[in-house]
């Protein structure tokens, strides 16, 4: 098991613990995500990264930052479950990507650039995989609208005389 | 035996002219529905893959940020159309988790039954289509025969054979009687013959063993590291299944083993699907000895479920809480808070990241779909082998592409 001390000790004191129901997350300043994610991987035995996405805070009650990036990191040795949770505020919106530590992370982070804009650096390939290439906005983002703003019925339209 | 070749594409601009770039699908009866592959080939042997996805995007996650708890059920319907309950039962466990609901123990039990008959659903279809795709038809049809007979059970129990919409909040739509037990205890007798069916034409069968042993092949290091699960994890030696390791419904109290297989290639995850049919029907038959009597919603004064129809349309109390139930800013409270919440679906681990912040529906539903992380791996697994091994593969990792591109 994890302590907190052993990240407090070697990333510092600004990583926070808390935990709801069975879930126990650590929230790490987006500065330093890497290193406690590399960490983790390497020396934790957190061999597979089950799932990571984005969250927007923009109309959430109480809320201070844009973002939340979550990491939901699995050691399939003893089948213990971690959350790892990092804050983004524009004009900052690039994170290091993981895909280096874990290569599941390659469409998943795709995924949260196509529906939240946040780039990553160090990424092999990163497109937009779920909306078109033509596509300018990011969908998920709160202020973004339900029925959109009208992308579906401006795409360019390729007639059989012009392909 | 993958074919040894240069894992990456040739640099040399002379060197890649003569490679070949063949376009699979987006409409291709093998890719099942609509996804597409760019292959780039040399002669027959595949050198890359490159997957386009999201034609059937339509946005679920931002439509569960609109409806409420019990609606968006009826999307999540929509994502795996193989199993759909599997889905519902998967959101509504999320669901719970967040609002601290302990279910009663006969809706354990019947959602238990419920996520088992869809796993038999599922590798049915999955069995039957990755055989068919590579030629071998009749195997398809007598698991389309038993496919049918499950969506009788579902029909009965719900009113709806496809998108069943049965879960809810602390419960199921309509409990279900004895006459529906009696029948999913004539299915489960009726299954073995089919399992025994399947097996005969395809497991010794020389063709199908030709065209998927070796094929494919992931190793036990690669699958975790992509982060593969349900069953592609297990046919390549990951022991990992959520029902055991994180045991939610009923699932502690039965007994079921842990199907793995070694190969890792089409051949193994053809093996553990089919031996899951068969540990699938043992979990039913014993959770339908055991499924206890009373109450299957939870208790039904806490303004957490939804009243039955009858006492809706019959009575005052009923009508009462009907509306606080419904209304905004009524009925139950729900936390300012988020969680990871996932089961094991028959394609998978199915999770829901769930932000609430104390509204009756969600801040923000983000799925985990099986399929999605399964076909990030296939351009990893499809690498070295010959054009005719791309169906055998596709059909093996089980894509659906409305969970797909959700």
């Amino acid at each position: 098991m994890l302590a907190l001390k052993t990240l407090h000790d070697r990333f510092g004191y600004e990583i926070t613990e808390s935990s709801f129901r069975d879930n126990r997350r650590y929230t790490v300043p987006c500065g330093k995500v890497y290193h406690v994610l590399e960490f983790l991987w390497g020396e934790c035995g957190f061999d597979m990264l089950a799932d990571l996405t984005a969250v927007d805070y923009l109309e959430y009650p109480g809320a201070t930052d844009r973002f939340g990036v979550v990491y939901v990191l699995v050691n399939t040795t003893t089948g213990q479950r971690l959350i790892v949770k990092t804050h983004l505020n524009p004009p900052e919106s690039e994170l290091p990507s993981v895909y280096p530590l874990w290569r599941s992370a390659d469409w998943m982070e795709r995924e949260v650039f196509d529906m939240f804009g946040i780039t990553f650096a160090g990424h092999p390939d990163l497109r937009r995989i779920l909306s078109p290439d033509e596509f300018t906005a990011h969908p998920l983002r709160k202020d973004y609208p339900l029925k959109g703003r009208g992308e579906r019925h401006n795409f360019p339209v390729i007639t059989r005389a012009e392909s | 035996m993958p074919l040894t070749l240069a894992d990456t594409l040739p640099t040399d601009a002379n060197e890649r002219e003569y490679l070949w770039t063949l376009n699979f699908g987006p409409q291709h009866p093998a890719t099942h529905t609509t996804l597409r592959i760019v292959l780039t080939l040399d002669g027959e042997k595949v050198i890359d893959a490159l997957p386009h996805i999201g034609y059937l995007h339509s946005g679920f996650e931002k439509l569960g940020e609109h409806l409420d708890f019990n609606q968006y059920v009826t999307i999540v319907d929509r994502m795996n159309y193989i199993s759909p309950v599997a889905n519902e039962i998967a959101w509504h466990h999320a669901v719970e988790k967040l609002l601290g609901i302990e279910l009663t123990p006969r809706c354990k039990y019947l959602r238990t039954i419920f996520a088992e008959l869809m796993r038999l659903h599922d590798h049915l279809l999955n069995v039957g289509t990755a055989a068919l795709d590579l030629g071998a038809f009749t195997a398809f049809l007598y698991g389309f025969q038993q496919r049918e007979n499950i969506y009788d059970l579902v029909e009965y129990a719900s009113g709806q054979r496809f998108h069943a919409s049965y879960t809810r909040v602390g419960g199921v739509l309509f409990d279900v009687n004895n006459a529906w037990v009696d029948r999913v205890r004539k299915f489960v007798k009726s299954m073995p013959a089919t399992i025994q069916e399947i097996d005969k034409l395809l497991t010794r069968n020389r063709i199908f063993i030709d065209r998927t042993k070796g094929i494919g092949v992931l190793t036990k290091e690669d699958a975790i590291n992509y982060g593969a699960t349900g069953p592609i994890a297990r046919a390549s030696g990951v022991v990992r299944d959520l029902r055991k390791d994180e045991p939610y419904l009923a699932y502690n109290e039965l007994d079921f083993k842990v199907i793995c297989a070694e190969g890792g290639d089409c051949y193994a995850r053809f093996l553990v699907r089919m031996h899951e049919m068969a540990e699938s029907l043992k979990i039913i038959e014993q959770a339908l000895e055991n499924i206890p009597e009373g109450p299957v919603n939870i208790d039904a004064v806490s303004d957490m479920v939804l009243p039955a129809k009858p006492a809706v349309y019959r009575s005052i109390e009923g009508l009462i809480q009907h509306f606080e139930v419904l209304m905004p800013n009524r009925g139950y409270e729900v936390p300012c808070e988020e969680l990871y919440a996932a089961t094991e679906a028959p394609n998978g681990e199915l999770g829901f990241y769930l932000v609430a912040d104390g509204k009756h529906r969600a801040y923000r539903a983000r799925t985990r779909p099986p399929s999605y992380i399964h076909f990030a791996l296939f351009p990893h697994m499809i690498r070295g082998y010959q054009l005719s091994d791309v169906v055998a593969v596709l059909g093996s990792i089980n894509i659906i592409a409305a969970e797909l591109d959700r």
